[in-house]
């Protein structure tokens, strides 16, 4: 074999184990969609989904958590967008490069790779017991928006740096300031990556349950939360309880919220990427 | 400060346009826009600029030549206080602009910048409206009038000789324009907030002969209003279109001289060296 061949025939050997990972990982994911339908999709219904928490399996349902998963994901998207996208802009185009910066960096990006538990833990030091806002939403969604500003600032900064640079100095030419530029230039041209990176990090927060058990949300919950001080329970919470029960009854219902929680990030993924895209073309 | 400029500019502009006879051949020969006195540029600790000193009249094309690297596009940056946001930049020395130091502290920058305008090496439109983007310019200087903004849009988009082209299609995206026509529009925008310098960094790099040669009639006609300098690689448009030209080598301004002097007669070795392509 000449070395055209042999390169040819690499060539080939990596493009078949490059199909047959991806194969792979989608084989998995689908398996485990196919079991989580089989055995939780009949137990959905208008009850399921309107009805309290409950001690017999079949009549329990999941009202309190969705809600209290809406909720929490609301507020988390009002503290952890505004200051994670700030953070960010600040960050690329503000902060002067020094020493004291670059350390900013490095943590910021080790952030995001630190445990959820111990976001937990600090929600608990800080919110539920020093600021005493107990064991509620408000609790909750401020410990979640700790966990994913890091992955907001860290993907608004990406999104920031891939806008060329000739397009911003055209806007500095023309006698624009440095916020007339982001805001004209640098903010629509990267809004699309920080979407993503929106998406990505709510995606993250909608599925923790580690962080909200120390902050104290709750398994069992038998009222909707009238205020941000109020206790709550989430979907992820709903289901680990549920599995952790030995009624067979239960696991079926922990399916049937797995499908809802399913649900719920894919049509928020989806929102998002409508948006994203409908961006994209208003930009060609 | 900022209204200083303004109304020295408005006092050249006037005195041209008015009565051109008038003004004394000595004073005209005499009248610089730009004075750079001792400027010296770092970037961190590599010196690009060592110390310049040079006059720059007005309603004149200066161009810029000399190898890569020798600093040309650097000064050229400086006169719009475009190097600001380069990390480590240092500078030295002053440059004035109608008698005003524009590295002083209370400049404004961005007043300075709508005096100044400046167009790039590569064509770099905003992935805007053809219309957008050339009122970019005014719109940030909260200029709100439809009727100004689309009457100062079709002027400098026929300035830019590129009206005909794209009067049927000012809402198109401006990224499906050629790349020839994506420099005119550049051009246009850059027009439409009414500088009376241009700075011209390589602005035909990038094209092809046909638009290279519309944008070099371009600058030609332009030269009636404004002052221009154009950094270029190439020799022959800087001799076509420049009246005055300055070699610049390694930092330093080596020759600066009417543009036929120095591409018959240059003084200096290195000059000739460098034009008749022995190095460079």
């Amino acid at each position: 074999m000449n070395n055209l061949q042999k390169n040819r025939f690499i060539d080939q050997v990596f493009k078949i184990l490059g199909i047959l990972f991806t194969m792979l990982g989608i084989f998995i994911l689908g398996v485990l969609i196919y079991n989580i339908l089989k055995v939780g999709v009949t137990r959905i219904n208008w009850d399921f989904l309107t009805s309290l928490p409950s001690r017999r399996p079949e009549k329990a349902g999941i009202y309190t958590a969705i809600i209290g998963t809406l909720d929490l994901m609301l507020l988390t998207i009002i503290f952890a967008i505004p200051v994670g996208v700030g953070a960010g802009i600040y960050l690329e185009e503000y902060a002067k490069k020094s020493k004291f910066s670059s350390l900013l960096e490095i943590n910021i990006s080790n952030l995001a790779g630190v445990p959820s538990i111990i976001y937990g833990l600090l929600g608990l030091g800080i919110f539920v017991r020093f600021f005493g806002l107990g064991g509620s939403i408000l609790s909750g969604s401020l410990t979640l928006s700790l966990l994913i500003l890091p992955i907001i600032i860290v993907a608004t900064r990406e999104a920031i740096k891939a806008v060329p640079h000739s397009l911003k100095e055209a806007s500095y030419g023309l006698g624009a300031s440095k916020w007339q530029t982001i805001k004209n230039v640098v903010l629509p041209s990267s809004f699309g990556g920080i979407l993503t990176g929106i998406i990505l990090s709510l995606s993250r927060a909608i599925g923790e349950t580690a962080p909200l058990i120390v902050v104290g949300a709750m398994a069992y919950v038998p009222f909707v939360p009238h205020s941000v001080f109020d206790t709550f329970s989430v979907l992820p919470m709903q289901i680990f309880s549920w599995t952790t029960r030995p009624q067979q009854g239960f696991a079926i219902a922990a399916s049937a919220a797995i499908i809802i929680l399913l649900i719920i990030t894919f049509v928020m993924n989806g929102i998002a990427v409508y948006f994203r895209n409908k961006w994209q073309k208003k930009l060609k | 400060m900022a209204k200083e400029i303004e109304i020295t500019m408005e006092n050249i502009k006037s005195t041209k346009i008015d009565s051109p006879e008038i003004v004394d051949e000595s004073t005209q020969q005499n009248a610089s826009r730009i004075e750079t006195k001792g400027v010296k540029v770092w970037y961190d600790d590599f010196m690009a600029i060592k110390g310049i000193d040079m006059v720059i009249k007005p309603n004149t094309i200066t161009a810029f030549i000399g190898p890569s690297g020798c600093g040309k596009s650097t000064f050229l940056r400086l006169f719009n206080r475009m190097n600001d946001y380069v990390e480590g930049f240092k500078m030295e020395g002053k440059i004035k602009i109608d008698g005003d130091n524009i590295y002083k502290k209370k400049v404004n920058v961005e007043q300075l910048r709508k005096e100044i305008g400046m167009v790039f090496q590569k064509p770099n439109p905003f992935p805007k409206s053809i219309f957008d983007n050339v009122a970019y310019g005014l719109q940030i200087q909260g200029i709100k009038d439809k009727k100004l903004i689309n009457e100062r849009v079709e002027k400098a988009l026929k300035q830019a000789d590129l009206w005909e082209e794209v009067k049927d299609n000012l809402k198109k995206s401006a990224l499906a324009l050629s790349g020839g026509q994506q420099q005119r529009l550049c051009i246009a925008r850059t027009l439409a907030v009414q500088p009376s310098i241009l700075l011209m960094d390589e602005p035909t790099s990038a094209l092809d002969p046909i638009s290279t040669a519309k944008i070099e009639e371009l600058i030609h006609h332009l030269k009636e209003e404004y002052t221009i300098i154009i950094v270029t690689h190439n020799m022959q448009q800087a001799s076509r279109i420049s009246d005055y030209t300055a070699f610049f080598y390694l930092g330093e301004l080596i020759e600066y001289d009417k543009t036929r002097k120095i591409f018959t007669n240059p003084e200096k070795k290195q000059t000739e060296n460098y034009i008749t392509g022995r190095f460079g």
